[in-house]
């Protein structure tokens, strides 16, 4: 019924144009080449010029390949059937298992009206102290861990995904490294949750392009089962690569670079992502869960950057600890003013005071003579660090609680804690053994 | 209505190029047809017969070809009774209304009045038959929530009108007319509740614009003692991310003494809006005793909406913000974040392919923002009354590094400067306004001089304490020591301020006068502490003890029992320094 189409005009990275009629913008098309089929999306419209960036990349097409437009915007099959598979950056299933093609749904849809959205209200508890009680995670909640190259960020957002009580996990990657992707499935499965996971995998080998589709996959499902009731945890690992891919087809269509080459949009275009993170009331929830490798460990690097005007806090991992400084939790005061009274005291005070710890580690370092009270800075230092900070801690938020009272007390006088007096007279322990 | 429509013929993101054959206005609101829906657009830019236009929505499914029809008219608001209390999209949707129609989805092309037809208002005319009247005067009023609405003659009508009907007191819904006036050359115009005025041509009907001298009470300390806004003034809060701009500015519009608080999410995260959106309606504003809603317009175009609406959605809030000013009240409008608005003008300038200034912002960037900044004002109103519009805009700098251009841009067109530190912020100390960095030009609710001396200390301690991290607490003298320990204890009990506590969280200018008295006091006194640790010992039993005070309700009598309580403290340790 469409018409085929068999003159290329010109190919530019992953960008072929072609003219053609009565093209929509945003559509499909299929390109056959020698090497396969291969999905591209229409990118521009310019008189009967229409440009189309190719999911799999340019590499072998031909200038007389067929080119098909199919008279649809990108779609992806929903279904129960879809629990436990694995997919590419098109849809495609990348296990072994039966193609997919009933109730195709709409991806990239509109916002959320946000008269319709409503206040976060539970929390998701992970059992990770730096986390539970600095940093409470919340239902809804869109959250980045930014991370360097050889960090554990994949195994702690395993970890978390393993422990979270949610109902779903989809797993989006982007540009993963094989054995990364492998070791997903493997915890998934050995944690028991492959069955209620759906995975949309992109590996570094694959095609750039079709990492791009990979969130709005993840999010267009997720949303449809929030929809239905579920509350769905979306992992996105790694939304750098994610980026870099925005820039390269931007910088392809010669759209004038803002910062160190990314486009003027990449704001608008991650928040379109995040920004689908949502609690429906009546219905379930999508929480959204990212990592961001920060290049050179620079935080003002435009992704970092951008990305955290946009999520609601984030969380800092580095050197194998979730650093309590930066980390934050924008929804935790959602949350933390139910769990227990003196969660928010513990909360400000014990950073204060570690903030304190570090200026006086820094004096020590430099060969200070250290005073009565730096002394006890030095302790309450080492003995947060061992108590909190470790990861391999864990431990329910309460068990955090007392033990931050009981790590004050083994170091400080009552009054050297800046703490309420009423909340002193209550938890401080009575005897400090 | 016109008739004229014209053809797309490229599409690039929401930029569309459109042929047109007859005349069209720069600025004008066009429809692009998409099957059944109208996507709303705007001219940005005419060039022979070709029109640049920005969608307001999302160009998905539109073809060459596609129609578009052009409405003759500007892009505008509607100005009338109705718009306290609403939830706007950038482009005066009501939010509320197209969730009710459409379900949890903002559906593309939906289009609602922004004033309800529905409802009638109870009108109660102020002039008669054959009375004189120009744009702005004042027909009549309609009760609206916390205060009497006036019902104006359009600003546009600038010619002089003899009144040939007025609809005598009544209910009706705003699309009655309900005035008829003549102009000399005896053509007739109809009088409604509303009308629509171009959102981004200023209302200028007032007689004068006068410098602000008034503080606008925030409640929060350190923006009222020590950096103050003025009712009519502008000021900016730049800061990283997660250094707390957006729970400052919800703080300011919980607890400003304004009486309407415009709230322009402009391109921000939806769910900080609806934080207030679910909370004010619960609040009582203890100024009229209704709820904090009844004052409160919020403007919501939230960053996964159209990014075109997010460039319009400033302009919305700020026409909007003029209306009530010209009613005579203080309007407090606050935009976050105007970087997200520059943002937006970046991206249209690079789909139009202009030559990009510094980080590709446009060239004209400079020159917008300080035209936003300059829609605030006190102005002396054609009656004689006072009218302001005060405006405060987040800033979110890339990478919280301030010398980038939409920051110097508005550093030089505001009157006061918070500048939130990541460093503050780190280390929880909050609001993160920087106390060193920061400045303003307007007038505090506490003497000058106090301020200067505690600033004093501020810098002093600051000195200080970069001395220590060379030398050590051991080469520091006991003398300098004792600064740093007050410039602390002023940044604890009086800089920081617990916003999540019903109490500290808002602290009457009173409440503040006193504070800072006390503190002042502190700061002046001389004490005699035999060593370092005596001293730091008494600074932090002090520091305790003011911020149990700052926790306790100032009508209470435990409020008076811990001033006592610190008096005695200090005493203490003053009468130790006489005996020595």
């Amino acid at each position: 019924m469409q018409k085929v189409y068999n003159k290329i005009l010109s190919i530019t990275g992953n960008v072929i144009t072609v003219k053609a009629q009565n093209v929509a913008y945003e559509d499909l098309a299929e390109i056959t080449t020698s090497r396969g089929k291969s999905l591209a999306q229409v990118i521009k419209l310019e008189n009967d010029l229409v440009s189309l960036q190719v999911f799999s990349g340019s590499q072998g097409i031909a200038t007389n390949d067929e080119i098909r437009f199919l008279g649809n915007p990108m779609r992806v099959t929903f279904s129960e059937n879809m629990l436990g598979r694995i997919f590419n950056g098109s849809g495609v299933p990348r296990d072994k298992g039966a193609h997919l093609t009933e109730n195709l749904i709409e991806v990239a849809g509109p916002a959320v009206n946000p008269a319709k959205r409503i206040i976060p209200k539970n929390m998701i508890r992970t059992n990770i102290p730096m986390i539970d009680v600095f940093n409470s995670l919340v239902v809804s909640q869109k959250l980045p861990i930014f991370s360097v190259s050889g960090e554990p960020y994949n195994q702690l957002l395993a970890r978390i995904a393993l422990q979270a009580e949610v109902d779903m996990i989809i797993l989006g990657g982007i540009g993963l490294k094989y054995d990364e992707y492998m070791y997903f499935k493997k915890e998934l499965e050995e944690g028991g949750a492959l069955s209620r996971s759906i995975i949309f995998m992109h590996t570094a080998s694959d095609p750039i392009v079709e990492g791009l589709m990979v969130p709005d996959l993840s999010l267009a499902v997720a949303e449809k089962f929030a929809l239905k009731g579920k509350n769905v945890l979306v992992l996105l690992t790694d939304m750098t690569n994610y980026a870099d891919a925005l820039k390269e087809i931007a910088i392809t269509m010669e759209m004038v670079p803002s910062n160190r080459g990314y486009p003027g949009d990449l704001y608008s275009q991650l928040a379109a992502r995040y920004e689908k993170a949502v609690d429906f009331e009546g219905a379930g929830s999508v929480t959204i869960l990212a990592v961001t490798t920060m290049p050179g460990d620079d935080v003002t690097h435009p992704v970092p950057d951008n990305t955290g005007y946009i999520t609601e806090g984030q969380f800092y991992l580095k050197n194998g600890r979730i650093e309590p400084f930066g980390s934050l939790s924008r929804l935790k005061q959602q949350v933390n003013d139910k769990t227990r009274e003196d969660h928010r005291a513990i909360m400000d005070g014990m950073i204060q005071l570690y903030a304190q710890y570090r200026e006086t580690e820094e004096k020590r370092a430099m060969g200070f003579r250290m005073n009565e009270w730096d002394n006890k800075l030095l302790k309450y230092g080492v003995n947060f660090e061992a108590g909190m900070m470790d990861l391999s801690v864990n431990i329910s938020l309460e068990d955090a609680l007392d033990l931050g009272w009981k790590i004050m007390s083994q170091c400080f006088a009552p009054e050297e804690t800046g703490m309420k007096s009423e909340l002193i007279k209550k938890f401080w322990p009575k005897d400090n053994n | 209505m016109s008739e004229k429509t014209g053809k797309i013929v490229g599409i690039s993101g929401n930029m569309i190029t459109v042929e047109f054959d007859s005349d069209i206005i720069q600025n004008e609101v066009g429809f692009a047809v998409c099957g059944d829906e109208k996507l709303k657009s705007e001219v940005v830019k005419i060039q022979g017969n070709k029109a640049f236009m920005q969608v307001f929505e999302s160009t998905k499914g539109l073809k060459i070809g596609s129609l578009v029809e052009f409405s003759g008219e500007m892009l505008a608001v509607e100005l009338g009774p109705g718009i306290l209390g609403m939830v706007y999209d950038g482009l005066q949707n009501p939010l509320n209304e197209l969730a009710q129609i459409h379900g949890s989805f903002l559906k593309r092309g939906a289009i609602e009045a922004a004033l309800t037809r529905e409802k009638n208002w109870e009108f109660t005319p102020c002039i008669k038959d054959g009375d004189q009247v120009t744009g702005g005067d004042v027909i009549g009023h309609v009760p609206e929530g916390i205060f009497k609405h006036p019902i104006f003659v359009p600003f546009h009508y600038t010619e002089s009108y003899t009144v040939s009907f007025i609809i005598k007191k009544g209910e009706y819904n705003v699309d009655k007319v309900i005035a008829k006036v003549k102009n000399e050359r005896d053509e007739e115009l109809d009088l409604k509740m509303y009308f629509n005025w171009p959102v981004k041509i200023p209302i200028t009907s007032y007689r004068e614009k006068l410098v602000p001298k008034d503080p606008l009470v925030t409640q929060t300390r350190i923006i009222d003692t020590f950096f103050p806004i003025a009712k009519g003034g502008t000021y900016c809060i730049p800061g990283p991310f997660g250094a707390g701009k957006t729970v400052l500015q919800q703080v300011t519009s919980r607890f400003a003494e304004a009486d309407v608080v415009i709230i322009a999410a402009c391109g921000e995260r939806a769910g900080e809006v609806v934080e207030t959106l679910r909370e004010f309606p619960e609040i009582t504003d203890p100024r009229t005793g209704k709820s904090l809603m009844e004052r409160t317009i919020i403007i919501c175009n939230t960053s996964s909406m159209p990014v075109a609406a997010r460039e319009a959605s400033v302009y919305t809030a700020a026409t909007l913000g003029e209306y009530y000013r010209q009613m005579g009240l203080d309007v407090l409008l606050l935009a976050d974040s105007t970087s997200r608005w520059a943002q937006a003008m970046r991206e249209l300038s690079g789909r139009l392919e202009e030559i990009p200034g510094e980080e590709a912002f446009p060239a004209y960037l400079e020159s917008r923002i300080a035209q936003f900044y300059e829609r605030a004002g006190l102005v002396e109103l054609n009656d004689g009354k006072m009218g302001s519009l005060t405006i405060g805009g987040t800033v979110s700098p890339a990478g919280g590094n301030f010398e980038e251009p939409v920051t110097q841009s508005t550093l030089k067109v505001v009157g006061a400067f918070h500048g939130l530190s990541r460093e503050r912020s780190d280390a929880r100390r909050y609001p993160a306004i920087h106390p060193l960095e920061s400045w303003s030009k307007y007038n505090s609710i506490n003497d000058k001089k106090l301020i200067s001396n505690a600033r004093d200390i501020l810098f002093k301690g600051n000195e200080v304490h970069q001395m220590m991290l060379v030398v050590g607490e051991e080469g520091t003298s006991l003398e300098d020591f004792v600064i740093y320990l007050k410039s602390e204890f002023l940044d604890n009990v009086y800089l920081q301020q617990n916003s999540f506590d019903d109490v500290d969280g808002a602290s009457s200018p009173k409440r503040q006068q006193i504070i800072f008295k006390k503190v002042d006091e502190i700061l002046k006194s001389k004490f005699t502490f035999k060593d370092k640790s005596t001293a730091r010992h008494f600074f932090n039993q002090l520091r305790q003890l003011f911020i149990d005070w700052n926790y306790i309700d100032m009508h209470e009598d435990k409020f008076k029992e811990q001033e006592n309580k610190i008096i005695k403290l200090i005493e203490e340790y003053s009468s130790d320094a006489e005996s020595l």
